[in-house]
């Protein structure tokens, strides 16, 4: 074996079988890496849902489906929407500058929505992905700090959001939670999925 | 050309004649003898070294009942639940079976901690078994997945929400995060095509890997020979042998090490079948109560935790936090500043220490603290498989190390356990500090290994195996 010559035209089509060869491979691990992803009917299931909104009380919170994720629309007290101010210094991002899950235009501002008192977000943790609880007591409990005004606790690893859904600093989320596009319809009927005006 | 053709000896009966027919066409008394009645183990084997045996049982429970709950179980996000209701009530001992399964999970993790445990103490992942401790790592990450995504299968809501973190996780990566996790579930949530694609590597992928790399473990560890507590090689060059060349201080593993296994198999199912008949869901840390709820993706239970066995890096996760990689940062800086005053290299490398070391703070504190839990966790698993090249104690075994080092592993030990339980528990602040320096500890122990290994006198060690006749 040693002793013989290398036969440099014989070695030159080896490498170049090879390679069409591995082109070959690579191109069959395409449609088989492809069936990972998600399916023309999993995307087709991503329509904008409706939520009626009338019988929400002041205080209240209620969860209607879109895409498989709960969305929340909490109607705040006066009261509730007083203590979101002056909180900012204990928030991760304020005003919601963060660009991983962009606030809409229409809810960059201090209640995060489109009218006050009514906050609609996903419900869903920005650090793991679990649905936050409602703690909407304020005052001091367990897991939670002292001077609680109300909001959301992660019960996966403890992050803690305000009622606008804003995260606390130093919590393992980063991003406030998601409001998704949304539009009244009229007083009482929300649009979730969809914000282009009519 | 085929080999030579052995005849059996004349008068032979009919079942040597049948085995050496065999025997010439494949090598069935060679893999006997290599691997059973002329492999030599060494003769000072303590109760240590049964969960390797141990393991390959559970397996083989495992295999067996999970063929049959196949049989049964509706791999649908609408069915699955109530398939496994109708495995526990409908199907006739499908509940023994289930909980089996369920059971020999956690076994398998008790087992294997403790195999792992014992390579820890004796070296046994020390030159030249690297890749038999290699191939036990890569089999440990297997488990870990067959662990999780068999644990999605019963549709129940930790399985979903479990899932549902787990899978996040992977969001978590820079740049590729999104797309990577939307790849893993097949849906823009945890739902029927994540539940499909789960049993499929549940059942048919992961276990392939598994069934090669148990093969490719023992294929090494009888290439190489066992260790033993003394850590002293018995196959070696300058050990003793006797006149057929086989080590005085081996012995056939069949069938005295066979016979040791299973008096310890019997005492392990004693334990099994206990739990199984009478405990099945072991106060909640085998089976989660959360679990007998069917999956409900509009809401997380109060309180969400892996199983057990997933705890202790589960609390890493959690330990890192927007303090922690400030503290991180601090350590990079604290340790560059250290290999500059006091490292012996010359002054590029040192350069190089401080350029790396600068680009290590820049990356923490660019990407999310998110990312970096997630690195921790996965770091703490990885770390396991660069062991062999950690360790640069003269000596293999626990036996002839410095006293102090056993109180270094000690303390190992209990921070691993501290961890575990604190990722059973809800997040509070204490326990975060607490796990946040377990999580230190524990890449402390593996990263500073190279240096706090070789401090202190190790005490002589012997030239065979201590053993004393029983």
């Amino acid at each position: 074996m040693s002793d013989q010559q290398v036969d440099h035209g014989k070695r030159t089509w080896l490498i170049a079988t090879s390679c069409a060869g591995a082109v070959g491979g690579v191109a069959t691990a395409v449609p088989f890496v492809s069936t990972f992803t998600p399916s023309e009917r999993a995307k087709a299931a991503g329509a904008a849902v409706e939520a009626d909104i009338s019988g929400l009380k002041p205080g209240e919170k209620m969860t209607v489906e879109w895409r498989g994720k709960p969305v929340w629309i909490v109607r705040r007290t006066p009261e509730q929407l007083e203590a979101l101010k002056g909180t900012d210094g204990q928030l991760a991002d304020p005003n919601s500058d963060r660009k991983a899950y962009p606030t809409p235009e229409y809810a960059k501002n201090p209640h995060r929505s489109i009218k006050p008192e009514y906050f609609v977000g996903v419900g869903i943790c920005s650090h793991l992905g679990c649905s936050p609880s409602d703690k909407f007591q304020a005052g001091p409990q367990p897991s939670l700090p002292d001077d609680w005004h109300g909001g959301f606790l992660c019960p996966c690893h403890g992050s803690t959001f305000d009622l606008a859904g804003r995260v606390f600093k130093n919590k393992p989320a980063p991003d406030n939670l998601e409001v998704p596009p949304h539009m009244y319809l009229s007083d009482a009927k929300i649009l979730i999925g969809e914000d282009k005006k009519a | 050309m085929a080999a030579e053709f052995k005849e059996a000896p004349a008068g032979a009966g009919a079942g040597e004649k049948l085995l050496t027919w065999v025997d010439n066409r494949f090598p069935a008394s060679k893999l006997y003898k290599e691997h059973l009645s002329e492999y030599y183990a060494p003769k000072n084997f303590n109760w240590w070294y049964i969960f390797g045996s141990l393991a390959l049982v559970v397996l083989v429970i495992q295999i067996v009942t999970g063929i049959f709950l196949v049989m049964h179980y509706k791999p649908d996000a609408t069915l699955a639940f109530a398939s496994v209701e109708y495995i526990m009530r409908d199907v006739p001992w499908g509940w023994l079976i289930r909980y089996m399964h369920s059971t020999g999970a956690s076994a398998f993790f008790v087992v294997v901690y403790l195999h792992m445990f014992r390579g820890l103490i004796y070296g046994s992942y020390r030159k030249p078994r690297e890749l038999v401790w290699i191939f036990g790592c890569g089999i440990f990450l297997c488990l870990m997945a067959e662990a999780f995504m068999g644990y999605l299968l019963p549709w129940g809501q930790m399985s979903y929400w479990g899932a549902q973190v787990i899978v996040n996780l992977f969001a978590a990566v820079p740049f590729v995060g999104p797309d990577l996790a939307l790849l893993i579930r097949g849906d823009f949530v945890v739902g029927d095509a994540t539940l499909n694609r789960f049993f499929s590597f549940h059942v048919i992928a992961v276990p392939l890997v598994l069934l090669g790399l148990v093969v490719a473990h023992i294929i090494a560890l009888h290439e190489v020979g066992s260790n033993n507590p003394d850590g002293v090689e018995i196959k070696g060059p300058k050990a003793p042998k006797d006149a057929k060349g086989h080590p005085l201080d081996g012995v056939p593993f069949h069938p005295y090490y066979t016979v040791h296994d299973i008096y310890a198999l019997s005492l392990f199912l004693i334990v099994f079948t206990s739990i199984v008949f009478f405990a099945p869901e072991l106060g909640g840390y085998f089976l989660e109560y959360n679990n007998f709820i069917p999956a409900d993706p509009l809401k997380t239970p109060a309180h969400i935790a892996p199983v057990w066995y997933f705890t202790p890096f589960y609390s890493m996760l959690r330990a890192t936090t927007d303090t922690m990689v400030n503290v991180l940062v601090g350590i990079i800086g604290l340790g560059a500043l250290l290999a500059v005053i006091k490292g012996s290299f010359g002054g590029k490398a040192k350069l190089a220490v401080l350029v790396i070391a600068a680009a290590a703070c820049f990356l923490l504190k660019i990407f999310d603290a998110k990312f970096w839990g997630v690195v921790v966790m996965g770091g703490a698993v990885v770390i396991l498989f660069f062991l062999p090249w950690l360790d640069h104690s003269p000596v293999k075994s626990i036996r002839y190390r410095p006293d102090w080092h056993k109180y270094v592993y000690t303390v190992f030990v209990v921070f691993f356990l501290v961890l575990g339980y604190l990722g059973i528990q809800p997040p509070t602040d204490i326990g975060t500090l607490i796990a946040q320096v377990g999580t230190l500890f524990y890449f402390g122990f593996f990263l500073l290994m190279p240096w706090w290994s070789k401090l202190g006198t190790p005490k002589a060690v012997p030239d065979r195996v201590t053993f004393h006749a029983h």
